[in-house]
């Protein structure tokens, strides 16, 4: 899968900077900057995962790409998808069609709605039917699941339906925002295979999450971000041992923190601090 | 001495028991594990031994004791979103010292910022406001702490940092805590045992 990886980008981000502007009283304003100095890409066929502590600008990043930020954003730096610069116009042209959103929670399935029908929006009324039939096979979902309320289906059922309204045939970009959290082991990995399937099968998948190990299974690249900037750009096999092959002094230390490794090996010599009798 | 939940059973839907007949109990200072399938129950169970819900059969004591109705709770629980078990209202001032005032020892071994009390919730990240719900639940009469999926939403170096500074606290005043979650590699770290719901359904006692 590397080698078809790398031939190509699909999305590149360069230096993206994203404040958002408040007013402080009256018409006095200012803006915060949320991220400085972001760099990411991605080619055809290549999972990458985007990392960081939350509150570090992983959505964000996601929202920017999409075009979907709030109005009192103000953005800066360069965003190119296929070669040519993704602008404001570009993006509402291809989202939804060739850019494929993924959002994190599975309450954004409407819950009066049965999900075969879901599934059916935007398409053309004549073929739709046929068309949702076809996603629900490819995402492993039984004709008659169809039917169903998403109360009536499991963790992992409503994420392989999200996956069905999301992602459409001729989808060349798939950004999944934390698609993994607080689902059980089998529907986990049921998620991560469906992503990996579909950059195997061309496209490029952006995977933002905080779980570094789910993100591993599957990934090319990690992207790890700490307050709104690119610490690192690390190969997936680099995270192995103590960290040794990785740049950065940060990543090197979510690595070693996860509980399959040293967890908080590094803060029992805290002396004072987290002493308390 | 010890949490004892003792033939509880509980159910959503008339008698299409969650779980039914299930023995728990724990012990002040141990650490036990819980763990299964996401809809298994792990949750409810947390809330009956918290004393939050009341299940359909059996009995939650403390130390011999019913849990009291009123007043302060002896079983503390810490929720998987703390945005969601805070007053969106109340600044952080008002959440930290709502049932009694921690000391400074405290506040800081949670690296609790005090620009952060003049806050409101919305102003701070899931980790921050988690630091706040452990803080309040380490009241000096609490006996044991429910912690349900407590750092899942937290990034590995904030998870290692908050189990780090919660387990010597909890030690060092023999507090027994139950840990709810379905990372096995997390209550391998953390744990004394582990209890795994969908066996224990199967079978009946947890204890």
């Amino acid at each position: 899968m590397k080698d078809k990886a790398q031939s190509e980008t699909l999305l590149s981000v360069d230096n993206l900077s994203i404040g958002f502007s408040q007013y402080i009283g009256g018409l006095k304003r200012r803006t915060i900057q949320v991220i400085v100095d972001l760099n990411a890409s991605i080619g055809h066929g290549e999972v990458v995962a985007v990392v960081g502590a939350s509150g570090s600008g992983k959505s964000l990043l996601a929202h920017s790409i999409l075009g979907i930020l709030p109005g009192n954003a103000i953005m800066s730096g360069r965003m190119a998808y296929g070669g040519e610069e993704l602008t404001a116009k570009r993006q509402a042209a291809l989202r939804g069609k060739e850019i494929a959103f993924i959002p994190q929670s599975v309450n954004f399935l409407d819950p009066l709605l049965r999900v075969g029908k879901q599934a059916r929006i935007g398409f053309d009324r004549k073929t739709a039917a046929a068309r949702q039939r076809e996603l629900f096979l490819r995402f492993g979902l039984k004709e008659k699941d169809g039917d169903l309320f998403p109360f009536e289906l499991s963790g992992g059922m409503l994420r392989r339906t999200l996956f069905a309204t999301c992602v459409r045939e001729g989808v060349k970009l798939i950004i999944a925002d934390e698609p993994t959290p607080g689902i059980h082991p089998e529907a986990l990995n049921e998620v991560l295979t469906q992503l990996r399937q579909l950059a195997d099968s061309g496209a490029g998948v952006m995977l933002i999450t905080h779980d570094i190990m789910s993100a591993l299974k599957i990934a090319d690249r990690v992207v790890v971000i700490k307050d709104g900037r690119t610490v690192e750009v690390a190969e997936a096999s680099a995270f192995e041992g103590q960290g040794e092959k990785l740049a950065a002094e940060y990543t090197r230390n979510l690595w070693r923190a996860l509980p399959e490794n040293d967890f908080d090996l590094m803060f029992a010599g805290d002396g004072g601090n987290g002493h308390v009798a | 001495m010890s949490l004892k939940g003792e033939g509880l059973g509980f159910y959503y839907k008339k008698d299409k028991w969650i779980f039914n007949k299930l023995d728990i109990k724990i012990s002040p200072g141990e650490v036990k594990g819980l763990s299964g399938y996401s809809g298994c129950g792990k949750t409810t169970l947390g809330k009956i031994l918290a004393g939050f819900i009341e299940p359909q059969a059996g009995t939650v004591t403390v130390d011999g004791a019913p849990l009291p109705r009123k007043g302060f709770r002896p079983v503390q629980m810490i929720y998987q979103h703390p945005e969601k078990a805070i007053d969106p209202r109340w600044r952080m001032r008002q959440v930290l010292t709502e049932s009694f005032t921690p000391s400074r020892e405290l506040v800081e071994a949670l690296e609790i910022r005090g620009e952060w009390l003049g806050r409101h919730p919305i102003e701070l990240s899931g980790g921050e406001l988690q630091r706040f719900c452990i803080a309040r639940a380490l009241n000096p009469a609490t006996r044991y702490i429910i912690a349900d999926e407590m750092t899942t939403m937290l990034d590995a170096i904030t998870q290692a940092k908050i189990w780090h500074v919660f387990k010597k606290l909890c030690a060092a005043r023999n507090i027994g805590v139950v840990i709810v979650s379905h990372e096995a590699s997390l209550l391998k770290r953390l744990c004394d045992s582990v209890i795994y719901l969908e066996d224990v359904t199967a079978k009946g006692s947890a204890a």
